[in-house]
């Protein structure tokens, strides 16, 4: 009988073994691989040194023209269109440019490109996210995904686990964002270094799929190698819904072994806000001082560019305006994010608020483009880091929050609650 | 291999958008990115370091987005190995897939202190202080991917 968790079941099943140790390093075969606009340029580089330089699956490798796009600069053109010319000369199915793309994290699942049991690796930290639909999936460099798009093979670690037990209901302006900014909080920034967070428990059903998906987003915020949510209906209906290969369900045994258990009560979480500079500098609003004014407020990114978050930031904003002095933006991550919202009259509310409503990219969350912020400024945002420069300016600020949190600050002009409105 | 060079000393969880800011990602040329290396937390990086010089830092180094243009960058700058008290786990493979040696270790290291290390036999030398310690050796495999010069080398010598 083995003692696995969920995600070292999921990797056991991808190397052809019965079971899989922590801290064994094995060979996995991989469901999907993920590059964008950044660290593609840098995989193809790797990939033309190999004396077989083809792919594995034309249909198993993800290329997303996100980061950087529409392209910033001559430079960040060049990067976009030796991606292009790389996607069309392999006829890679997968290949998202301006018009057809999003930011990829919110992509891959909207396409149904990724189903539960599926093993992901991406050249981007964010890769992390798709443990939201069962899925084992983790971030890795661009050499890892230049010869996992040559080999359809990845090296991995088996990580320790970390069991995350979830009760209760989220309360009001409160959501997955808030979720994970208290975990982090709670595990710091190498706390789940290597491991996995296994989520479980009541709470989980309390939890819409968008909550899950930034959830394990921001996994690698804590150090973490994945994250990964227990298969429900929800996640059932998400994949049907989108279009995603049959689901492969993998559940941990009932005695696989965490280096670690942490109970969290939903109902207990309030709105939570990172402070530079780093993402475990979570605090709420009963320590937040009042008063401490922006510049900036930015509404998107793989994090909390979902449907759901404008319409949660559009709720707070309805009727009411930025204040004088603030920019806000706001980022559907993807084109169908982008249309919904727009059908649903979110961007009417928004530009009457005089927000600035942009097409998807993942520009200003690392400082690409799209909103870069200049020495002393302040910016409140829905993404996932805050270290020194990440938006901008070395001397700029970044605060993390829930898009609740983000609109009701960019209405008052100062780090605010929902209900200080 | 022997490697010998002054350490600069950074603290706890240096991330990789200060070890190579986003707003030079639009290339992926190597000596680009290695002059605009460390820039974010140290502007005076390039004039300090001489090449075969090594990075000491503390726990959690290279955290963060998962750019190869980081260890890129530092490798391409002259740093010749990053020790470490402990190592985000993306930066950890990036530095093994390209061949950046990285030790783990959490010995007493000041700015400028002058390091040896002998990555055949596992050993760290502070010669400025006089302390030497062993550190453990790497897992088979990733032994065969650093032998190999390298992830594509060891895909190409028929590893994976």
């Amino acid at each position: 009988m083995s003692k696995m968790t969920m995600t070292q079941k999921i990797i056991a099943a991808h190397c052809g073994q019965e079971t899989v140790t922590p801290g064994e390093i094995v060979l996995a075969n991989v469901d999907m691989v993920l590059a964008n606009d950044i660290t593609a340029p840098v995989a193809i580089n790797e990939f033309r040194k190999l004396s077989n330089p083809t792919v594995f699956d034309k249909e198993k490798i993800a290329l997303v023209l996100d980061h950087f796009t529409p392209n910033k600069d001559i430079k960040a053109a060049e990067q976009s269109r030796f991606v292009r010319e790389f996607a069309k000369e392999h006829d890679i199915l997968h290949f998202y440019d301006v018009g057809q793309a999003g930011v990829e994290h919110a992509l891959l699942p909207e396409k149904g490109m990724v189903t539960a049991g599926d093993l992901v690796v991406g050249a981007d930290s964010h890769t992390c996210t798709y443990g939201a639909l069962g899925a084992f999936s983790t971030g890795m460099g661009s050499t890892d995904a230049a010869v996992a798009m040559a080999s359809g093979k990845v090296w991995l670690r088996v990580p320790e686990a970390i069991s995350v037990v979830l009760t209760g209901q989220l309360p009001e302006y409160v959501s997955g964002k808030d979720v994970i900014l208290h975990l982090i909080g709670i595990l710091g920034v190498d706390g789940a270094l290597y491991s996995s967070l296994e989520f479980s428990g009541d709470g989980v059903r309390a939890l819409t799929m968008d909550d899950r998906l930034c959830v394990c987003n921001m996994a690698v915020e804590a150090g973490g190698k994945n994250a990964v949510f227990p298969v429900d209906d929800a996640t059932r209906q998400y994949l049907t819904e989108h279009g995603a290969a049959q689901p492969v369900v993998y559940a941990a045994d009932p005695d696989a072994v965490y280096q670690r258990v942490i109970n969290i009560d939903l109902g207990a979480l309030k709105p939570t806000v990172a402070f530079p500079h780093l993402p475990e500098n979570t605090k709420t609003f009963d320590d937040i001082p009042q008063g401490m004014k922006i510049d900036q407020v930015v509404i998107g990114s793989c994090t909390n560019g979902r449907l759901s978050d404008f319409v949660a930031a559009a709720e707070i904003m309805k009727g009411r305006k930025v204040h004088d002095g603030v920019r806000c933006l706001i980022i559907p991550a993807t084109q169908k994010i982008y249309r919904d919202a727009m059908h649903m009259g979110l961007f009417d509310i928004f530009l009457d608020a005089g927000c600035a409503v942009s097409t998807p990219t993942c520009g200003p969350c690392l400082g690409g483009h799209m909103g870069i912020l200049a020495e002393g400024e302040r910016c409140v945002a829905t993404t996932n880091r805050n270290f020194v420069g990440r938006m901008g300016s070395p001397k700029s600020e970044v605060y993390l929050a829930n898009p609740e949190v983000a609109a009701a600050s960019a209405v008052l002009g100062v780090i605010a609650s929902p209900d200080m409105l | 291999m022997k490697l010998t060079g002054k350490a600069l000393v950074y603290g706890d969880h240096v991330d990789t958008d200060v070890i190579i800011p986003a707003r030079y990602l639009n290339t992926a040329d190597a000596k680009e990115l290695a002059a605009h290396c460390m820039e974010d937390i140290d502007k005076d990086f390039a004039k300090k370091l001489k090449p075969g010089d090594f990075v000491a830092a503390g726990v959690n180094f290279g955290c963060g987005s998962s750019r190869e243009h980081a260890p890129l960058a530092l490798k391409t700058a002259g740093v010749s190995c990053v020790i470490a008290k402990s190592f985000a786990r993306i930066f950890y493979r990036n530095a093994i897939n390209i061949g950046l040696p990285i030790i783990v270790s959490g010995m007493d290291i000041k700015d400028g202190d002058q390091l040896e290390a002998d990555l055949d036999h596992g050993t760290l030398t502070n010669v400025t202080r006089g302390t030497k310690e062993s550190f453990p050796p790497f897992s088979p495999f990733l032994q065969t991917i650093i032998a190999s010069g390298g992830l594509v080398a060891a895909r190409e010598g028929g590893h994976l």
